[in-house]
């Protein structure tokens, strides 16, 4: 124990950490009604252990850092845990750390007594949740692995399903369940094919492993359906708008920060790692279904009412991005373009860390919102911005972000896209070159769409009048949520400055997985992936520009307008009054998208005659996919199980008649 | 082939009369006789089991045979016997199939197992390996009882028999289970005969009655 303990302190350390968090999530149930125990004294603890975890990853990605394997005494006889920590892990783990932490501390601050699930239980699930994500990035054998995977459903499941009281809600657990095994099956059977014959479940054994062509097709095609269906590709993608509602929103926050990552991580570490250079067609694959994901996440996003809807929608446009992007590494990979794939990677790796921070920003800032004011629907809030400034500036900066706008993170990683997509000419095939330039205009046509969602998230949430009187005595979210929330503002912002940083960091991944790391350009100032002459990006040059003007113009009001100023209604198109009614409501806002895209939705809308008394305005957008795929295969099954329940008869005798035919039937078989 | 020993012909004997009593078992409907029945099987089971292990000197066998006294012919009849008396069971309805048919059907089941057991049989080396086939009849009879019959107690009994059929089975072929296996095993029926005890008084309450065709009504349609 002690000899592994001192060849790899690091492992060693994070496997100590791993077991604090099982230890504070089973503290919990010392005192399960317990809120002050639970929120004052567990949620910060995990969160101190979230700094930890990340601290680990982030000397696993020092340029010194060795590869540490660990073989625990735990498992099966003859099958024990493999651990390892390498840059691709350590660079998870940071992620998973860091976006922990910001969540444990909100967290502290969210949970109260009374609602659902009680706080010590959630507690353990929460923490175990935590835990099992991290072993995940960890594991370094298909055994362990999968362990950790369905404990990450399970706690997940069970978190999600905290108001289980509410049908709707155990509905939505229920799918998330079953699409989870849907996905552990796919990931499953990636394994059984991954091995190639020598039943070992080491990775290192399926690294060596040398499959045909054909099995390494299957084994991709495995993964990218396992992890797709965790990570919401689409058509795989119907739990996710259903689950990310339905749970608590330090969970939503989790699971779509951290939870759909470690999908991706799964991805990578299939693809990249375990299988050997595969056929230009698997990278085309990924990247076909990660535009078509983007562009239909953005566009449900843009329709919905519901904020914590709008934000799921909004998670799987953002795996749609990651997704392509491992389209892009994979071709490149396939041609030997290693700097490209590695540039690739690199945003790929940026953007996935973006995104669990933001989206949990933003998940969270609308945890805060609903507590304030009890509402979900984007119909009944509005002017928040008055009543809870902090949250209101913080969200600010995670729609900014997310949105892609310079100079916070999410510019960042989507420019980098942006960037590799424009050196697919290079890619020496005669089509591929041509077409792949075209995702490009995807990817820009769903950041914009992106945009235009925050744009009416924000606004309609924060801006313009209270839609609801009841609005008015909301209150700001409590300081231990605004630790939270200005956590994960702040790694919004420096990512943001410091993008260089981050690509050096995630250069150590690359040059790990693809052998490379993308050039970042001479000056220390100035990111360059590609060329000095074709684009160039300094986040802390666009602060000083736009700290500047905006400096600058506040001088001049000042010196010109002093004195002149004064509060007002805005313009108001010349009616007498304005009532909170006459805003631009959420469906309206969505309207022009909807009908551009009109043939992609099934819409069901009832608008009010002119005559009507009591006029009322109704619309249900459903997806097309559930009605297409998910509902014949539901009735299918339900016919073939109505089939075999003529089986379970009733009647005593003839079941035991059956136990007594098949003991006959197995005695001929041996005589 | 050799003549047969005196004692393994006196076993084959016992064999025979087992299944004699297993055939009786199948035709026969008031519940107390059938207890009776149950009784006898064990005696002749306590028989065998002391002949095989005096004549291939085998002293866990006594044990066993012991256990067996105990169990099948002390214990569990008494405890049937009380639940008839507080349950008031007097006979079973008409065998599910009438009983000619049930006859012949087992005279088949009779043949099948000896058939079945004949490769076993040329591998086995116990003193008695022939009546293997008898002990997979008895099995199989059982089993055709706990179907045929429509009342819980009866499928009790048959259960028993069962049991009883199995334990023969692993005297003629192996000379015995392990100790520690026929322990458990023991332990696991008279657990058994206590939870189908308690199952009988709440089947009883629900349906005020013991035949088992009120349970179909549970089925949710």
């Amino acid at each position: 124990m002690n000899e592994w303990a001192a060849a790899s302190p690091t492992v060693t350390a994070l496997l100590g950490l791993v077991a604090g968090w099982l230890l504070v999530g089973g503290l919990g149930l010392v005192r399960p009604t317990g809120v002050g125990w639970v929120a004052r004294v567990l949620f910060p603890l995990g969160a101190l252990i979230g700094l930890g975890v990340a601290a680990a990853g982030v000397v696993s990605l020092m340029p010194a850092f060795a590869t540490q394997q660990v073989v625990l005494p735990l498992g099966l006889p003859d099958l024990p845990f493999h651990v390892r920590l390498d840059a691709l892990s350590g660079f998870f783990l940071v992620l998973l750390g860091v976006a922990g932490a910001g969540i444990s501390i909100f967290s502290a601050g969210y949970f109260r007594a009374g609602e659902g699930t009680a706080p010590g239980l959630l507690c353990l699930q929460y923490h175990v949740f935590l835990a099992s994500m991290a072993m995940v990035v960890l594991a370094d054998d298909a055994y362990l692995f999968m362990v950790a995977w369905e404990t990450m459903a399970l706690s997940s499941y069970f978190l999600v399903t905290t108001q289980h009281r509410l049908p709707e809600i155990r509905r939505a657990g229920f799918l998330y369940l079953l699409m989870a095994h849907v996905g552990a099956l796919g990931i499953l059977l990636c394994f059984g094919v991954l091995h190639g014959g020598s039943w070992q479940m080491t990775f290192d054994a399926m690294r060596a492993s040398t499959l045909a062509p054909l099995w390494a097709g299957i084994a991709f095609l495995l993964a990218l359906v396992g992890f797709g269906t965790k990570a919401g590709m689409v058509p795989l993608h119907v739990w996710l708008p259903e689950a990310h509602p339905a749970a608590p929103s330090p969970v939503s926050a989790m699971m779509s920060g951290l939870m759909l990552k470690t999908a991706i991580y799964g991805l990578l570490r299939v693809s990249l790692d375990l299988l050997s250079v595969g056929p230009w067609w698997w990278g085309v694959l990924a990247l076909v279904m990660g535009l078509f994901t983007a562009l239909y996440g953005v566009i449900f996003a843009a329709v919905q009412t519901d904020m914590k809807r709008l934000l799921a929608y909004s998670s799987i446009e953002n795996i749609g991005l990651i997704l392509a992007g491992i389209g892009l590494v994979l071709i490149f990979r396939t041609f030997d373009l290693r700097v490209l794939a590695a540039l690739a990677l690199a945003a790929v790796l940026i953007h996935a860390f973006n995104h669990a921070l933001f989206k949990s920003l933003l998940f969270l800032a609308t945890g805060s919102v609903m507590h304030a004011t009890g509402e979900r629907s984007l119909g009944k809030l509005g002017g928040l911005i008055r009543r809870m400034p902090w949250v209101a500036a913080f969200a600010l900066i995670g729609s900014l972000a997310i949105a892609g706008l310079p100079p916070l993170n999410g510019f960042v990683s989507e420019w980098l896209l942006l960037q590799t997509f424009l050196q697919s000419p290079h890619i020496p095939h005669a089509f591929l070159d041509m077409i792949v330039p075209l995702g490009a205009a995807v990817i820009a046509l769903a950041a914009a769409l992106a945009g235009y969602v925050m744009v009416k998230f924000y606004g309609v949430v924060f801006l313009g009048q209270h839609r609801e009187s009841s609005l008015a005595t909301a209150r700001d979210a409590s300081r231990l949520e605004r630790i939270g929330l200005g956590w994960l503002a702040l790694g919004c912002v420096l990512v943001g400055a410091f993008p260089q940083v981050a690509l050096d960091v995630a250069g150590r991944v690359t040059q790990a997985l693809v052998g490379a790391t993308a050039q970042r350009g001479p000056s220390p100032w100035w990111m360059t992936p590609t060329a000095a002459n074709q684009a160039s990006y300094s986040g802390l040059w666009y602060w000083a520009g736009l700290l500047l003007v905006t400096g600058v113009t506040f001088l001049l009001v000042r010196r010109f307008y002093r004195g002149r100023s004064r509060r007002t209604a805005p313009w108001d198109c010349g009616y007498p009054w304005q009532t909170p009614r006459m805003q631009d409501s959420a469906e309206g806002f969505g309207q022009p998208i909807r009908h551009l895209f009109g043939p992609i939705f099934k819409i069901e809308r009832e608008v009010p005659r002119p005559s009507d008394v009591a006029p009322a305005y109704r619309i249900e957008i459903e997806d097309r996919f559930w009605v297409a795929c998910y509902q014949p295969i539901g009735r299918l099954l339900q016919r073939v199980t109505e089939r075999m329940a003529v089986l379970q008869g009733g009647r005593l005798s003839v079941y035991l008649l059956y136990s007594f035919l098949t003991l006959i039937f197995l005695l001929v078989c041996v005589l | 082939m050799p003549a047969p020993t005196f004692s393994a012909q006196v076993l084959q004997t016992l064999a025979g009369a087992l299944l004699l009593i297993s055939f009786a078992m199948l035709a026969e409907r008031r519940s107390r006789h059938l207890v009776t029945l149950l009784i006898w099987q064990g005696a002749v089971l306590v028989t065998s089991t002391l002949l095989v292990a005096a004549t291939a000197h085998l002293p866990h066998l006594f044990f066993s045979a012991v256990l067996t006294l105990v169990l099948k012919v002390g214990v569990l009849p008494w405890i049937l016997l009380r639940l008839m008396r507080r349950l008031g069971i007097e006979r079973d309805n008409e065998p599910l199939v009438n009983v000619p048919t049930l006859m012949l059907v087992g005279l088949g089941l009779v043949i099948f197992a000896f058939g079945l057991a004949q490769p076993v049989t040329a591998l086995a080396t116990t003193v008695i390996r022939q009546t293997l086939g008898i002990a997979l009849a008895v099995i199989l009879l059982a089993l055709l009882m706990i179907l045929a019959r429509r009342k819980a107690f009866t499928q009790v009994i048959g259960f028993l028999a069962l049991e009883n059929g199995l334990f023969f089975a692993a005297t003629t072929t192996t000379y015995g289970m392990p100790m520690v296996v026929e322990l458990g095993i023991a332990l696991d029926v008279l657990v058994g005969v206590f939870i189908f005890g308690v199952f009988f008084f709440h089947i009883r309450e629900q349906f005020d009655s013991l035949d088992l065709h009120h349970l179909e009504s549970l089925k949710e349609d």
